[in-house]
């Protein structure tokens, strides 16, 4: 019982994990808590579902497809909303407020569009098979989400380190007024960083829209409170802190509900968001990030 | 008379470097007191160190007798120290005589409830305050620009303002950072003698600044820093003989000759 | 009072009650705003003074005069918790924190049973009066006016321009944020037990991100330079669903790109008014 819970919870965490991806990877680099990236979720989510069910394409095709959608939304919102902020060099509550404005117009306008309620993927689309070992079950679709959360992450820290482009994001994540003497691009930079978490996020509304089935224009913004508990635990821009910080809020909220009450899951994971806070403000794995005289 | 302030074996270590290393500097009541250096000799750290906008790895700050290593700014102030920046931070959006009166913060006492009721007591300050910002203004010489906001100003006036806002509470010390920095000689000659005058109207001066002439013209004493050390501290009169801070300045100078002559680098 | 007055007022009792209330919601976000922080705590203190007031009232029957101050101890509780670590951080943390506050407070009242669930609360006795509202309104104009024009006033202007210079003036940054933020969940508080109390019922999703946004939307419509830009603001996005029929649909996209048009272009509001720094 106990181990099947854990592993249900480690399931659940992936997709936090993968959600919080892109999110952190965003605010390491350009500094901005970009709200509107919640949308990019629902967005990766709606084009599966168009893709899979008007256009006929398979998981395989549309999963991709439908995670440059979103990379490509994500900069297009960059471009009109934040941008401008970064050259005027505005403060950073101001481009919080920006996309905080910019992501209600959105959803509002997606409902108001798509309608409110819950759409399901096409059946049939992957195994519904479960993988039964010594007495624990495992879906596909779960299973799915676990490998593709490593698979990313492993994917951007192989960007980040082992190629040009992760060099210069590296470089502006450090200091962007350094990287642009340095002769680094730092507005491609910027959209090309929108673009890989864009894709993330895209990618994880369409694993996550398989995995709970359902699919509705807020469902980003329903996944940004575990989003914002991974990378306060995991401390702000810290993905691998990320990574592990998803996993261990899916366990503990599994064991909650198992063991505590259902109903309490959002309200625990958000003490512990307090509760780092209050102790460990730059998250269980990261330095200090006390503001600065 | 004890020291002023007085900071002992004060360092900051920064990314693998002695930014300020074991700096013991005196300044006594009274008195116009220049730290100069090369640049980058942690001039303007040593300034954010004494004034609490960063904790020191090791050493103590005593002002007036008080150890404040572990105070924050905001206390330092309530002591009596005060400090300009080395690019001017008026607020812009306020006038220039709010500028001022939001230096008398340390001045102002009424509580919430008082300032919500309007009391007397509340209005009695306030006129204070607003007669002490107009003296200080004055005696900068920015009397006719009261109430333009403080955005519009001049650099040079600028300043002076900045200078204004610092000396309203009349700290018992004001540390000046680089206060001539991009001034005409006309503006510098006024701005020796209002040091001068803040000195004599009781408020001692810590300056940093590349001014020679001006350095040597006000300061009582001088204190030479190099690679973060305190390497001379004396009269203007010995520094100008000292050997080390020749070297240091000297130094400085021929590799500034040296980049010139060479091909800009590339990157 | 004439009865033409009062025949209004009967008519429009809810959109009456809706412009003060949103008045005071305005004003919370309008403190917070004052010292350069962002708080989307305001919707979740609000849900907070509106389930504890409905709670007194209907469990306790305490009356409204005494309720109404007590609503004001839940949302100061969550205040404390979350702004005294976070208003240490950057600001960024008191933002992600607040609508965290939000999203979980809908969760809690979705899930717990004396909470009323889904359904929420319903049965409310209507206590909320036009000239209690009015009446809080007006002074909370008045005093926020008077600490604008005051020592107060300009260390909080001075922390909101330059955090660093303001601190060197010898401001104490963090009471002054606590201080707003303690002021945003008291006035947010009693809008919500107002709001409560003029609406037979209220639920979980009254007070979510929607709301929260939308009442950021009041504040940098009007103008962050005068209390009175805020209620401006909240007053124009509270009339215009009335007037422009059909536009209800759309009103929540209204009051988003607004934010982002007045980020963007706008950042002194519609009322770029200033006020006066001193008293004398």
């Amino acid at each position: 019982m106990l181990a099947q819970q854990l592993i249900n919870g480690v399931l659940l965490g992936a997709s936090y994990a993968l959600f919080a991806l892109g999110f952190t990877l965003m605010f390491g680099v350009l500094r901005v808590i970009n709200l509107t990236y919640g949308f990019y979720f629902s967005a990766g989510a709606f084009a599966a579902l168009f893709l899979t069910r008007d256009a006929g394409l398979g998981i395989w095709a549309a999963l991709p497809l439908a995670a440059v959608t979103a990379g490509l939304i994500a900069v297009a919102l960059d471009w009109l909303l934040l941008a401008p902020l970064r050259r005027k060099r505005a403060p950073e509550l101001a481009s919080l407020m920006v996309t905080l404005g910019g992501v209600l117009a959105l959803y509002s306008a997606a409902t108001a569009i798509l309608g409110p309620d819950i759409r399901r993927l096409p059946p049939g689309l992957v195994d519904g098979t479960v993988f039964e070992l010594a007495g624990l079950r495992v879906a596909t679709p779960q299973l799915f989400i676990l490998v593709a959360s490593f698979v990313l992450v492993g994917a951007l820290v192989w960007l980040l380190n082992f190629t040009r482009l992760g060099l210069a994001i590296r470089a502006m994540a450090e200091n962007p007024d350094a990287a642009g003497l340095m002769g680094i691009d730092t507005g491609r930079t910027a959209a090309l960083v929108s673009f890989v978490a864009g894709c993330l996020a895209g990618a994880g509304g369409v694993l996550i829209g398989l995995n709970f089935n359902a699919i509705h224009p807020y469902m980003g913004e329903s996944m940004m409170l575990r989003g914002f508990v991974v990378v306060i635990v995991g401390g702000l821009g810290d993905i691998r802190g990320a990574l592990i910080a998803g996993l261990a809020l899916g366990v503990v909220e599994v064991l909650t509900a198992g063991y505590v009450d259902s109903g309490l899951k959002e309200a625990v994971a958000f003490a512990i968001l307090v509760a780092v806070l209050w102790t460990r403000p730059s998250g269980l794995f990261g330095r200090p990030a006390l503001r600065r005289a | 008379m004890t020291t002023l302030l007085r900071t002992l074996a004060l360092t900051l270590h920064y990314a693998g470097l002695f930014a300020v290393d074991r700096v013991d500097l005196n300044v006594q009541p009274g008195s116009v007191h220049a730290l100069i250096g090369p640049n980058g000799a942690g001039k303007t750290t040593l300034f954010n160190l004494i004034s609490g906008l960063v904790a020191p790895t090791e050493g103590t700050v005593l002002f007036r007798g008080l150890d404040v290593t572990s105070l924050p700014a905001d206390r330092r102030t309530a002591l009596g120290l005060a400090r300009t920046f080395q690019t001017s931070r008026i607020f812009g959006a306020m006038t220039v005589l709010e500028n001022v009166l939001t230096g008398l913060q340390p001045r102002c006492f009424a509580g919430l409830i008082a300032t919500v009721l309007r009391t007397p007591a509340f209005y009695r300050e306030e006129r204070a305050l607003v007669a002490r910002a107009r003296d200080t203004l004055h005696m900068v010489g920015l009397s006719a620009r009261a109430d333009l906001p403080a955005a519009t100003l001049p650099h040079g006036e600028q300043r002076l303002l900045e200078i204004a806002r610092a000396i309203a509470p009349e700290p018992a010390l004001l540390l000046l950072d680089e206060p001539a920095a991009g001034m005409n000689p006309a503006e510098t000659a006024a701005l020796a003698n209002l040091v001068r005058r803040i000195r004599d109207l009781g408020t001692s001066v810590l300056l940093v600044e590349h001014d020679m002439g001006f350095v040597m013209d006000i300061s009582d004493a001088v204190t030479v820093l190099n690679f973060g050390r305190c390497i001379f501290q004396g009269t203007p009169a010995a520094a100008r003989q000292a050997p080390e801070v020749m070297e240091a300045y000297l130094g400085q100078k021929v590799a500034a000759r040296l980049a010139a002559r060479a091909p800009r680098m590339t990157v | 009072m004439p009865e033409w007055l009062d025949d209004f007022l009967w008519t429009y009792q809810n959109l009456v009650h809706a412009l003060g209330i949103n008045g005071l919601l305005a004003l919370s976000m309008y403190v917070v705003l004052a010292v350069g922080q962002l708080s989307l705590g305001q919707a979740a203190f609000m849900g907070l003074g509106a389930y504890s007031s409905v709670l007194l009232t209907l469990k306790l029957d305490l009356p409204f005069l005494a309720v109404l101050p007590l609503s004001c101890v839940a949302p100061v509780l969550f205040a404390l918790a979350i702004g005294v670590p976070t208003l240490r951080l950057s600001g960024v943390y008191l933002a992600i924190a607040t609508i965290g506050l939000g999203e979980v407070l809908r969760a809690v009242y979705l899930n717990v049973d004396w909470l009323g669930g889904a359904l929420g609360l319903s049965g409310i006795p209507g206590r909320a009066e036009s000239w209690m509202i009015f009446g809080l309104l007006g002074v909370a104009i008045l005093a926020l006016w008077a600490v604008g024009r005051s020592a107060i006033g300009r260390a909080m202007a001075a922390i909101r321009e330059d955090e660093t210079a303001a601190q060197v003036m010898g401001i104490n940054l963090a009471r002054y944020r606590l201080g707003a933020l303690l002021a945003s969940a008291v006035l947010a508080g009693l809008a919500g037990a107002l709001g409560a109390h003029s609406s037979s019922f209220i639920g979980p999703n009254e007070y979510g991100f929607e709301p929260a946004v939308t009442i950021l939307s009041f504040a940098l419509l009007g103008g962050i330079g005068t209390p009175l830009g805020p209620v401006v603001g909240a007053w124009i996005l509270t009339l215009l669903p009335e007037v422009l029929r059909g536009f209800s649909d759309l009103r929540l996209v209204f009051n988003g790109v607004i934010i982002v048009l007045a980020v963007l272009f706008l950042p002194e509001g519609l009322l770029a008014l200033r006020m006066r720094r001193h008293a004398a």
